[in-house]
């Protein structure tokens, strides 16, 4: 059972169809016991970053949470990738799950925000099962990016600066993008996730 | 960098795809959802459907299309037609539309903009402006095109993104359902006054259209609705002309 962390912060039920569609149980809770109990947990999100952790952190899940990312496949999803890192700079100074060392600030680029489109993904050496999606173009949606060591980054795309796709730290992984929007490739690495933690 | 993006727009009313129904391989034609789908798999960057149900039945079956849809389709899709409160907004949006289009009732009230984007952020308002040129430059037309308000075109577009329009959806009244090609000179002439992504839409009859609104405007993304519904092309065939005009576009097909 993968469990998605229902959390007032947009839309899951997207998220939640693209797992459907692969073929597995999926259950949206922010109950802790049964993010316990679940294979993998998925924390997705929409919105800034400020309202993101004060809605985590009045339901109790930020230690949890933190805790389940040493268990388990732990994913984060656009806000929800953000999320995992330390610091975050939207509307406010906000401390995050630092889960993945680094902060989330807003992109900057000579071009429009917000990052909105199908941007093409470029692979980070040694990550051998992300390999197919070298040049695959992904859909973003997004204003704020994160600030990492290179360690960390799985991925990345070009907009006029270089902005982190896909990082990883351990068992946690964290997508910018919408996989659950971005076609059969998105279907695609939401299935090299679930491989890669098997 | 970001491709242009190519997107085919469905007519539903009262819940059936209206205009073209010349798909062989659906199981019900006419069925929006199965349209999409098909769309999505022929490598649509996006999907667009317009609302265009004269009752509150057909309404609703809107939403629950949009459902069902978000159970099925993978790629963002928006959705327009009928929108005028921000629950109608907060409807569309609840059960699976990535974005929500607003014309008329945007005009009658820009507040309705800003509400909407204020709530749940620009990314998923659409302001459609459907324009026709007369002497003094373009008008908003409302109703279909058919009732000139008046209002300057471009200025309506500058208070539309700065009400909080994340994008938007271009149609020429003049070019629209003539098939010689999208209106180059309006298309420019808005993306040039606002800093959001605009859409062109209207009088696209061959896949060159395409290429062509790409290399002379800097319009983010094109619609089309006939071509792609009667037959005549796929996406596939538009974004392989698209390509060879050396337009950056997303591959169809995955690995």
């Amino acid at each position: 059972m993968i469990a998605i962390v229902d959390y007032g912060m947009g839309n899951v039920a997207s998220v939640s169809n693209a797992f459907k569609r692969l073929g597995h149980d999926v259950t949206l809770t922010d109950n802790v016991e049964k993010l316990k109990q679940a294979t993998h947990i998925i924390l997705p999100g929409v919105g800034s970053f400020q309202a993101a952790m004060e809605e985590i952190r009045e339901r109790g899940l930020k230690e949890p949470l933190q805790q389940l990312a040493k268990e388990k496949p732990f994913l984060g999803i656009c806000l929800g990738m953000q999320l995992l890192f330390t610091t975050g700079f939207e509307n406010g100074v906000t401390e995050g799950l630092d889960i993945i060392p680094g902060t989330v600030e807003q992109i900057d680029t000579p071009y429009l925000l917000p990052h909105i489109g199908w941007n093409a993904l470029t692979i980070k050496e040694g990550h051998t099962a992300f390999l197919p999606f070298q040049d695959k173009h992904v859909y973003f949606v997004h204003t704020f990016e994160a600030r990492t060591e290179a360690n960390y980054l799985v991925a990345t795309t070009d907009y006029g600066t270089e902005i982190p796709g896909i990082v990883q730290n351990g068992y946690v992984y964290g997508i910018q993008f919408h996989p659950e929007k971005s076609g059969e490739v998105g279907v695609e690495i939401l299935k090299a996730f679930l491989k890669t933690t098997e | 960098m970001i491709v242009k993006r190519i997107i085919p727009c469905l007519d539903v009313k009262e819940g059936k795809v209206v205009k073209g129904t010349n798909f062989v391989s659906l199981r019900e034609l006419g069925d929006p959802v199965e349209m999409a789908s098909l769309y999505s798999k022929e490598g649509a960057d996006e999907i667009i459907f317009l609302d265009i149900s004269a009752t509150n039945e057909g309404r609703q079956t809107m939403v629950d299309i949009v459902r069902e849809t978000a159970e099925n389709v993978f790629v963002p899709f928006t959705v327009g037609g009928g929108v005028r409160t921000i629950d109608d907004v907060t409807r569309l949006l609840k059960a699976g539309a990535d974005k929500v289009g607003m014309n008329s009732a945007a005009v009658a009230n820009p507040n309705l903009i800003a509400e909407s984007s204020n709530r749940f952020g620009a990314q998923c308002i659409v302001v459609a402006i459907d324009a026709k040129k007369f002497n003094d430059g373009w008008h908003v037309m409302t109703h279909g095109g058919s009732k000139d308000t008046g209002i300057d075109a471009i200025e309506w577009a500058k208070t539309a993104e700065q009400k909080g329009a994340g994008e938007i959806l271009l149609t020429s009244v003049d070019t629209d359902g003539v098939k010689d090609g999208f209106d180059i000179e309006l298309t420019q002439a808005v993306v040039d006054a606002v800093r959001i992504p605009v859409i062109a839409s209207g009088g696209c009859g061959e896949p060159e259209h395409f290429s062509e609104v790409f290399e002379k405007t800097d319009v983010s993304a094109a619609l089309a609705a006939s071509i792609f519904h009667e037959g005549t092309f796929s996406i596939k065939q538009v974004k392989q002309s698209c390509a060879q005009q050396g337009v950056d576009i997303r591959e169809a097909g995955l690995l």
